[in-house]
């Protein structure tokens, strides 16, 4: 431990034994994060070699992301009147279809996982309806529904419900057999076996499939705005591509990277959380 | 109060067919505590599941106060043998004692209380806010018999309730057993592969023979006064009532003497 003590110097002044553990979490942080300058060099290396206007270096698309984006004043986060038109958009559309693809699907879900008969009738559907791509319902929808809001959040909402109902139906079917035999013998109402049996017992499942949608959900928003929308990345994407703009391209490609990066990390701070009796119990036994 | 005839219950169908009940015929009567025992694999856990409407039998039929088994009957507790299976890991202990007691018109105070009293009669009081996964085996299975408590079923299955419990421990939730039972007027069916403990605690044992399971003897236990965890186990009757389940179990023939 005494070749590394000059690492971190600050720890030293507020635990007086070395601080093994901030020593490990800055060991565990470089482990982990390396690569990433790493890559960056490399990116910075290989695009400069290439020289090619489709491929602009890091340092290009940093520079032109700021310009674009970070050029606000301070009071709000530095945010350009650009990134405001165009990342809340973005964001509201992503959530909004995403929540409701999962109460969607969570409701469907325990519905089919539960009734026997309701399953027998409706799998084929689903079977059929996942099997489509939602992408390709977009020239579909854009003669029902004019392009607009509705249509970019009934694409998301069609393209990531799927993962939650599969999983919520499989999670409410094959909800222990005990656990609902005791349910059974004392006798809970129709209401407790829901709230506190069948969708306790499921969230593990519930919770894969809401993360698998959460990408999804990501991927949609873009493509929903490509083609029928006035604002968002997506349009920015699309806009930089007709004008021409490789920077500006890549620097919405890097923020939908980041966003989903984020957005994970999030997500699996949440369900570390509510899942903690999950892997407490799977850990025991 | 329960009347059981000629049941019978077959697993499966065809050559890998599994008969687990060979006509059961048995009557308990209100606030009688009936000890049942036999060999391992026997059908003991079948018997009671059948009871309980868990398990629809193949032949014969359940008749509870009156009324024929179909569904699970009301104000009926069960202490699952598989006990760590049958506690909700993601409620907390008290939760899991006091979720079933909404039924019984109680509000959240009152059944917080009628929790901590259960949990306090188990000898668990300071576990309230833990997890199931927190507690030790044993500790699981005394919880699963304090949420069967606190519920105060008219009828109360029991199978291997204190299987995994050390043998002080056993001995204080026999004690309790008894003395819920007297409190309460419940009727206590309890499922044991211990012959001292059915003759323990007991008013009778049913002693059941290999697949498929048969009565092979009903014994009534006449023990006299209160039942004491050392007195009574060296009570002459106490001795023979026990010599006599252990030859049922081990399918000899019984001393014509105490055939009931
Ligand atoms: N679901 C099932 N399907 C097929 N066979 C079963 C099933 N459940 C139990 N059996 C068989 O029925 C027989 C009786 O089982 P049961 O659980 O009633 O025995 P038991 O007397 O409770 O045994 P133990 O003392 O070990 O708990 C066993 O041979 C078992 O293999
Ligand atoms: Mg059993």
């Amino acid at each position: 431990m005494k070749h590394s003590a000059p690492a971190s110097p600050k720890s030293s002044g507020t635990s007086p034994g070395g601080s093994p553990s901030g020593l490990r979490g800055v060991a565990r942080a470089v482990s982990r994060l390396w690569l990433v300058p790493v890559a960056l060099v490399l990116w910075e290396i290989g695009t400069r070699a290439a020289d090619t206007p489709y491929f602009p270096s890091p340092t290009t698309i940093a520079v032109k992301m700021r310009e674009m984006w970070l050029n606000g004043p301070a009071s709000r986060l530095w945010l350009s009147d650009l990134a405001l038109e165009n990342f809340p958009p973005s964001l509201a559309r992503l959530f909004a279809g995403w929540a409701l693809a999962g109460v969607a699907g969570i409701v469907l879900g325990v519905m089919l996982g539960r009734s026997v008969l309701l399953a027998r009738f409706v799998d084929p559907l689903v079977h059929f309806g996942r099997a489509i791509p939602p992408p390709m319902l977009l020239p579909l929808l854009i003669p029902l529904m004019s392009i607009g809001t509705q249509m970019q959040l009934t694409t998301i909402v069609f393209g990531v419900i799927w993962p939650v109902l599969l999983n919520t139906v499989d999670g409410a079917r094959y909800v222990d057999r005990q656990h609902m035999e005791t349910a059974r013998v004392f006798g809970l109402s129709w209401g407790q076996r829901l709230w506190r049996v069948i969708l306790p017992s499921s969230t593990p499942k519930i919770f894969a499939g809401l993360r698998l949608s959460l990408s999804l959900a990501l991927i949609l928003m873009v493509i929903s705005e490509l083609v029928g929308s006035t604002n968002g990345i997506g349009f920015q994407l699309r806009a930089a591509e007709r004008a021409f703009d490789p920077p500006a391209l890549w620097g919405a490609i890097v923020v939908l990277g980041l966003l989903g990066y984020v957005l994970n990390l999030a997500f699996f701070a949440i369900e570390r959380r509510v899942l903690s009796w999950h892997r407490a119990a799977k850990q025991t036994t | 109060m329960l009347e059981i005839s000629n049941l019978t219950h077959t697993y499966g169908s065809g050559p890998s067919a599994h008969n687990a009940l060979g006509g059961i015929d048995l009557n308990v009567s209100e606030g009688e505590l009936v000890c049942i025992v036999g060999p391992s694999g026997c059908g003991k856990s079948t018997l009671l599941r059948s009871i309980a409407g868990l398990l629809r039998p193949t032949g014969g039929q359940v008749v509870l106060n009156g009324a024929p088994v179909a569904q699970t009957p009301d104000d009926l507790a069960v202490v699952f043998q598989d006990y760590s299976r049958s506690l909700f890991p993601w409620m907390s202990v008290a939760d899991n004692i006091s979720l079933p007691l909404r039924r019984k018109g109680e509000g959240r105070k009152q059944r917080a209380r009628s929790a901590m009293e259960a949990l306090e009669q188990v000898g668990l009081a300071g576990a309230a806010d833990k997890y199931p996964w927190e507690l030790s085996g044993g500790m699981q299975q005394r919880v699963s018999i304090a949420r069967a408590l606190a519920y105060r079923p008219a009828l109360m299955l029991m199978d291997e309730p204190f299987g995994s419990v050390d043998a002080q421990t056993r001995e204080d939730l026999e004690d309790l057993t008894l003395r819920v039972r007297g409190h309460h007027n419940m009727t206590i069916l309890l499922i044991t592969h211990d012959i001292d403990e059915s003759v323990y605690v007991g008013d009778r044992v049913v002693v059941l023979s290999k697949a498929p399971a048969r009565i092979v003897g009903d014994l009534r236990v006449d023990l006299p006064g209160p039942r004491d965890q050392i007195n009574t186990r060296e009570h002459p009757d106490f001795v023979r009532l026990r010599a006599e389940v252990g030859r049922l179990v081990r399918g000899m023939r019984t001393s014509p003497a105490s055939a009931s």
